[in-house]
């Protein structure tokens, strides 16, 4: 029982930020079709400008209810600011070249973001513990799991809530399903596609910096740690179906739990189970477990 | 006229000639030309590479100045001075390759020094040895870079992972299990990162306890996340889980001050020892936070251990430093100003043997072989055919010192090389796993 407990708990924390990182490139695929390499830039410079924050709140003694704001600003600051001039001066121009191009693009986007945060922090590694140290452990059959990566798995709920909300019961939502199902469709509609193309891309990168500014607190930040990320973010989608919400969402579950189960069984499968879960997805299903459906165009 | 005038060409033809030569051969003998590597960016950057290239820096701009402490006192590199050329070690045995060609056939480099990563040692070797280029790793770890082959250009200032394990398992035994202990205190686990690396330090910290300690017994579950992966929160849990006590990590980077947060907020060194074969740097990052009562080892006489040793090259070493990055030097600091003194060494005894500016056999015959003075011990180059280093190890406990407000160490014991290193001309494995036979401790 107490196995079960610790892997459940250890895989839904897990899967709760691969899920809010995931979140944010499976919109973004899902709206403009763009597999966007460079969400791994706005991951990292949330985390990059969340730290930096947090510790100067943290040396100064600041109210720890400002290290949240801190987290959340940053990811709003890191969205706006890179994902308005990636879509606005470089996506836009590039919408009718081929697709791979557009993935090349956005690999060249997430090396200069990259390189950019040496530039602005430094190779220093960052370590911003304040709210991980300020929230403890708690005690779960037997093992102590820390609070703020607890609290991570709300994050993830609230998320989750607030994106179906969005999608289902909001006006702007359901334009957003509109331009996912056919664009061509939306235009002849009247739907202005460019600005639902701008707000997506901004809002996809607030949901990656999100990641890395809130997963901030229990690593140390320092260059090139955002790859791993992309990969398995990739992973995720892939598993899930790209461009799905729920597919993200149970993507990350498989990922998270599934890993936690070979951490304590098998560790040496750690990294194996993972991409043969999607090796078997791709080869069974290759649009993923719930990839949205396709119009038929006649 | 015209005679006066073809003999006025002629002189500045000349002139011009002598002009154009004059400075490349004396640049062949004022300057050496050193190609110095360490990672510049990503997460190996702060707390290895950095400081690496700060130790270099430091030494490297002493010595051209003459201002070092003896024997490292007299100017220069065999009275040239060393024009370094620092580059970034990132990206993979691949490209090191590449930039090390470039190095030695472009730029045309007279030696080269550095290199952390053991996989990029490892790559390195053979090239270094096919373009004959004297190269001097500084810190890298594997074992195998001498004992599958030995090596003609390579020398490594550095003792390779056997005897960090060794030394680790060794402390514990006497450290530890002087007095009665209970089962689960026998039991050893470890968490390493999946590569060369870690994998060789785990495999003989595992030999070295079974040799001090025949009763302890090793977890079935070690864990070996990937390099750079940052995540630890299943790694802690399942060794949370596991009874064994003992914990057993040569995390290094980013990697091991993620892992030190991550347990630190769960409690988990409260319960479990852990034993870091070369965490120093995540003691000066966390600071006060850093938990005491960790074993920690610096891969031989650098850095945390030795920073209050008072030596005249240590004190030097340390203040200078300081004064010129605002920090204690680390680990990789040490271990690159001992490649950079080395060289020195072989340059200066190679000229003054041969009475003249030395070639590149004359000095790494200068070099092969010999014992030279680090900065609180002696580096002998007595394996490896005489291009591997062997040196003391030492580890010792955390404490934090609250008087000085600094990371501190305390119970520290050095175990000399011929305790933890095997005789020359023999495998580690098969002397570990025969008994040690010969090692003299202490």
């Amino acid at each position: 029982m107490q196995f079960l407990t610790t892997v459940l708990f250890d895989g839904l924390i897990y899967a709760s930020y691969l899920f809010i990182v995931s979140l944010g490139l499976t919109i973004t695929f899902g709206v403009m079709k763009i597999l966007n390499v460079a969400h791994g830039g706005f991951f990292a410079w949330g985390a990059y400008l969340a730290s930096i924050s947090i510790i100067y709140l943290g040396d100064n003694e600041y109210n720890s209810y400002f290290y949240y704001f801190a987290i959340f600003f940053s990811a709003i600051i890191v969205g706006l600011f890179f994902g308005y001039i990636i879509e606005r001066f470089i996506l836009r121009k590039m919408y009718n070249e081929d697709i791979h191009l557009i993935v090349l693009a956005t690999f060249g986007l997430f090396w200069i973001l990259e390189d950019l945060i040496l530039h602005v922090f430094g190779v220093d590694p960052l370590m911003p513990y304040y709210p991980a140290m300020e929230l403890g452990g708690i005690e779960i059959a037997g093992i102590f799991q820390g609070v703020y990566s607890l609290t991570l798995a709300a994050l993830a709920i609230i998320v989750a809530f607030i994106c179906w909300y969005f999608l289902k019961k909001t006006k702007w939502g359901k334009l957003l399903q509109s331009v996912i199902f056919d664009r061509e469709v939306s235009v002849s509609m009247g739907i202005n596609v460019t600005n639902v193309y701008l707000i997506t891309f901004i809002i996809g990168g607030m949901l990656g910096a999100l990641g890395g500014a809130y997963i901030a607190p229990t690593i140390s930040v320092s260059p090139g740690f955002a790859i791993d990320v992309v990969v398995m973010s990739f992973a995720v989608v892939v598993i899930g179906g790209m461009g799905s919400v729920p597919g993200a969402l149970i993507g990350s579950l498989i990922v998270g739990l599934v890993r936690a189960f070979a951490v304590h069984q098998a560790p040496i499968l750690e990294l194996f189970i993972i991409y043969a879960i999607m090796a078997i997805v791709l080869i069974l299903k290759p649009e993923g477990l719930f990839a949205p459906p396709k119009p038929r165009k006649i | 006229m015209k005679l006066t005038y073809l003999k006025t060409i002629g002189k500045i033809a000349i002139t011009g000639l002598i002009a154009s030569v004059l400075p490349l051969s004396v640049n062949a003998k004022d300057t050496v030309k050193v190609g110095v590597v360490s990672f510049l960016t990503g997460p190996a950057a702060g707390p290895f590479g950095t400081p690496a290239k700060q130790g270099a820096e430091l030494v490297i701009d002493a010595i051209n100045a003459g201002t070092m402490p003896a024997p490292y006192n007299t100017k220069g590199f065999g009275g040239a001075q060393l024009d370094a050329i620092f580059s970034d070690e990132s990206g993979g045995g691949t490209k090191q390759v590449g930039l090390f060609r470039d190095f030695v056939q472009k730029q045309n480099v007279d030696a080269m020094i550095g290199y952390i990563s053991s996989g990029n040692c490892m790559a390195i070797g053979p090239v270094a040895d096919e373009l004959k280029k004297l190269t001097i790793f500084s810190t890298c770890g594997t074992e195998r870079l001498y004992e599958e082959k030995l090596r003609s250009h390579v020398f490594r200032t550095q003792g390779n992972a056997v005897g960090d394990s060794l030394g680790a398992a060794k402390y514990i035994a006497d450290e530890y299990f002087k007095g009665k202990v209970s089962t689960a205190d026998k039991m050893f686990t470890g968490i390493n990162q999946n590569y060369a690396w870690g994998q060789d330090s785990y495999k003989f910290f595992v030999l070295g306890m079974k040799q001090y300690m025949p009763s302890a017994v090793a977890s079935s579950k070690p864990q070996f996340p990937k390099l750079f992966s940052g995540q630890y929160g299943s790694e802690i849990s399942a060794l949370s889980l596991d009874p064994a006590k003992i914990v057993h990590t040569s995390f290094w980077n980013g990697d091991f001050e993620a892992f030190m947060l991550q347990g630190l907020v769960r409690g988990f060194f409260s319960k479990k020892i852990l034993v870091s074969s070369v965490g120093g740097s995540g003691v000066d990052s966390l600071g006060k936070k850093f938990p005491d009562g960790v074993i920690m080892g610096t891969r031989g006489n650098v850095g945390l251990i030795v920073r209050n040793d008072q030596t005249p090259l240590n004190k030097w070493f340390v203040e200078s430093y300081k004064k010129r990055y605002g920090a204690y030097p680390l680990g990789p600091s040490y271990q690159y100003a001992r490649a950079v003194m080395l060289y020195k060494i072989g340059m200066d005894s190679a000229a003054k043997k041969a009475g003249k500016f030395p070639t590149q056999d004359q000095v790494m015959a200068a070099m092969k072989g010999i014992t030279f003075e680090s900065f609180v011990d002696k580096i002998e180059m007595k394996r490896g055919g005489g291009h591997q280093a062997v040196h003391s190890i030492a580890y010792g406990v955390t404490k934090f010192n609250k008087a000085k407000g600094e990371p501190g160490i305390e119970k520290v014991i050095k175990y000399s090389a011929s305790c933890v290193y095997p005789p020359a001309g023999v495998k580690s494995q098969s002397w570990v796993e025969s008994g040690m036979p010969g090692r003299k401790c202490n």
